[in-house]
């Protein structure tokens, strides 16, 4: 391999190829629908960043209700309250479950803000040059896509306690509009996750790389024992 | 350049880096990774296809199970209640809150659903040695864009937090739902861990000569 350093390659695009992002079947670059999954065929999306910031500034809008609005209303014999996310962790800590606090507070707190900061470092990142390589910027780029489904969590909680809860006069709850504005959020943002498109943060090092490396033609993937 | 690569057929582009590769297909049980970016390009399995359809058909079973009994049971001073999972999906009865019962009940019911049922019809001619049937393509694309909006496995995760939230509230009993609803979640795991989508794709293509 050359280049391993670097981490050069020859790429689809640098070979006059487009690569199927479904199926990785490889075409001529001018072919725009893959003729084996059917998939639409670009060879760096152009639009790709421009749908990433669109989505993820719907997203983090409706971040902001989904905090400040209640997520829950319980309704006991005595009283009435409602909380919102981070209220509802804190009684928790209060009850004493702070494993469960915590898993709250990370999937709706912790995981939408980190996520709302990566898609933006990568997608920054995509036109400058940062410190940061490529192979940790993909890393970074499947954690964001592998977690950020996860922050349903706290909607689906909600989904749960409302059905279940509803006994008469002793206690119920019912969702609030935080749940709402919530499932929104975590809804644009795997979408805005989805729009980027990796191969931009690999492009770099080819663009960069160019006159050093010559092409050396298309080797083989790495063949490894899956139960290692 | 191009001119070298006139068997595009045995080409293969790295979905997240674009990094190209001749195709060697791995033996069973290996599998070919991208060399910069490690992503697994090729992972056959033995017998993968027939697997992933018995255990599309135990997923198809279990969540029609899942729907019919009861999930959690609560009961507390004399009152009790029970909750199927349609009830969690359609909980949101308020007014615009109306709008997140659709989307909950896609998101943990319909599309793990529509993603078996997809598989099933992708793969039973492929198991065959057939010709796949004609809306094949079409099927196994969609199947794959659903893949991240089945949250199955997060609503089963959800039901252990709800669990505690309401723990000291009241007594909670688990339905014959729950336990089928969490088997489900385990056999969707494990049947994602067959699919090697590159195999998938290259018994689907049109040019292959059946």
């Amino acid at each position: 391999m050359s280049g391993t350093g670097q981490l050069a390659a020859l790429t689809a695009r640098e070979a006059g190829l487009v690569g199927c992002r479904r199926c990785t079947r490889v075409w001529p670059i001018e072919r725009t629908e893959c003729g084996r999954c059917g998939a639409s065929l670009e060879s760096r999306d152009p639009k790709s960043l421009s749908r990433v910031w669109a989505w993820w500034t719907v997203g983090v809008m409706f971040y902001f209700p989904a905090n400040l609005y209640p997520m829950l209303s319980t309704r006991t014999l005595l009283s009435t309250s409602e909380s919102t996310i981070v209220g509802g962790a804190i009684d928790l800590i209060h009850h004493g479950s702070i494993g469960i606090a915590v898993v709250i507070l990370v999937a709706s707190v912790l995981i939408p803000m980190a996520k709302f900061l990566c898609i933006a470092f990568l997608a920054l990142s995509a036109r400058r040059n940062t410190d940061m390589s490529a192979g940790s910027r993909q890393h970074l780029y499947e954690l964001v896509e592998y977690v950020g489904r996860w922050s349903m969590i706290d909607v689906f909680v909600v989904a749960i306690l409302s059905a279940l809860v509803q006994l008469n006069v002793a206690a119920s709850i019912n969702p609030g509009p935080a749940s709402l504005s919530f499932a929104l959020s975590v809804i644009f943002t795997m979408l805005s996750a989805q729009a980027f498109d990796s191969r931009l943060i690999w492009d770099r090092i080819e663009d960069a790389d160019k006159p050093a490396t010559p092409s050396t033609g298309a080797s083989s993937p790495r063949q490894e024992d899956a139960y290692s | 350049m191009a001119d070298t690569f006139d068997d595009l057929e045995n080409l293969i582009a790295c979905p997240h880096c674009d990094a190209l590769y001749h195709v060697v297909s791995p033996k069973v049980g290996e599998r070919a990774v991208c060399h910069r970016c490690h992503a697994v390009l090729i992972a056959p399995k033995r017998r993968a296809g027939m697997s992933i359809i018995m255990l599309a058909l135990s997923v198809i079973v279990l969540v029609f199970g899942s729907i019919w009994f009861p999930f959690l049971t609560i009961h507390t001073s004399g009152f009790s209640n029970s909750a199927t999972l349609l009830d969690a999906a359609f909980a949101f009865t308020d007014g615009p809150l109306l709008l997140l019962s659709l989307p909950v009940l896609a998101l943990i019911v319909v599309i793990p659903l529509a993603r078996v049922m997809l598989l099933i019809y992708v793969l039973w001619p492929v198991v065959l040695d057939r010709k796949p049937y004609q809306k094949a393509r079409e099927a196994f694309l969609l199947s794959e864009k659903l893949r991240p909006w089945s949250m199955a496995e997060i609503f089963a995760l959800g039901c252990a937090v709800a669990l505690v939230k309401v723990a000291d509230l009241a007594l909670i009993g688990f339905g014959p739902a729950f336990y089928m609803f969490c088997t489900l979640v385990v056999i969707i795991v494990v049947q994602d861990n067959y699919m090697c989508r590159w195999s998938i794709w290259a018994s689907l293509d049109p040019e292959r000569d059946v």
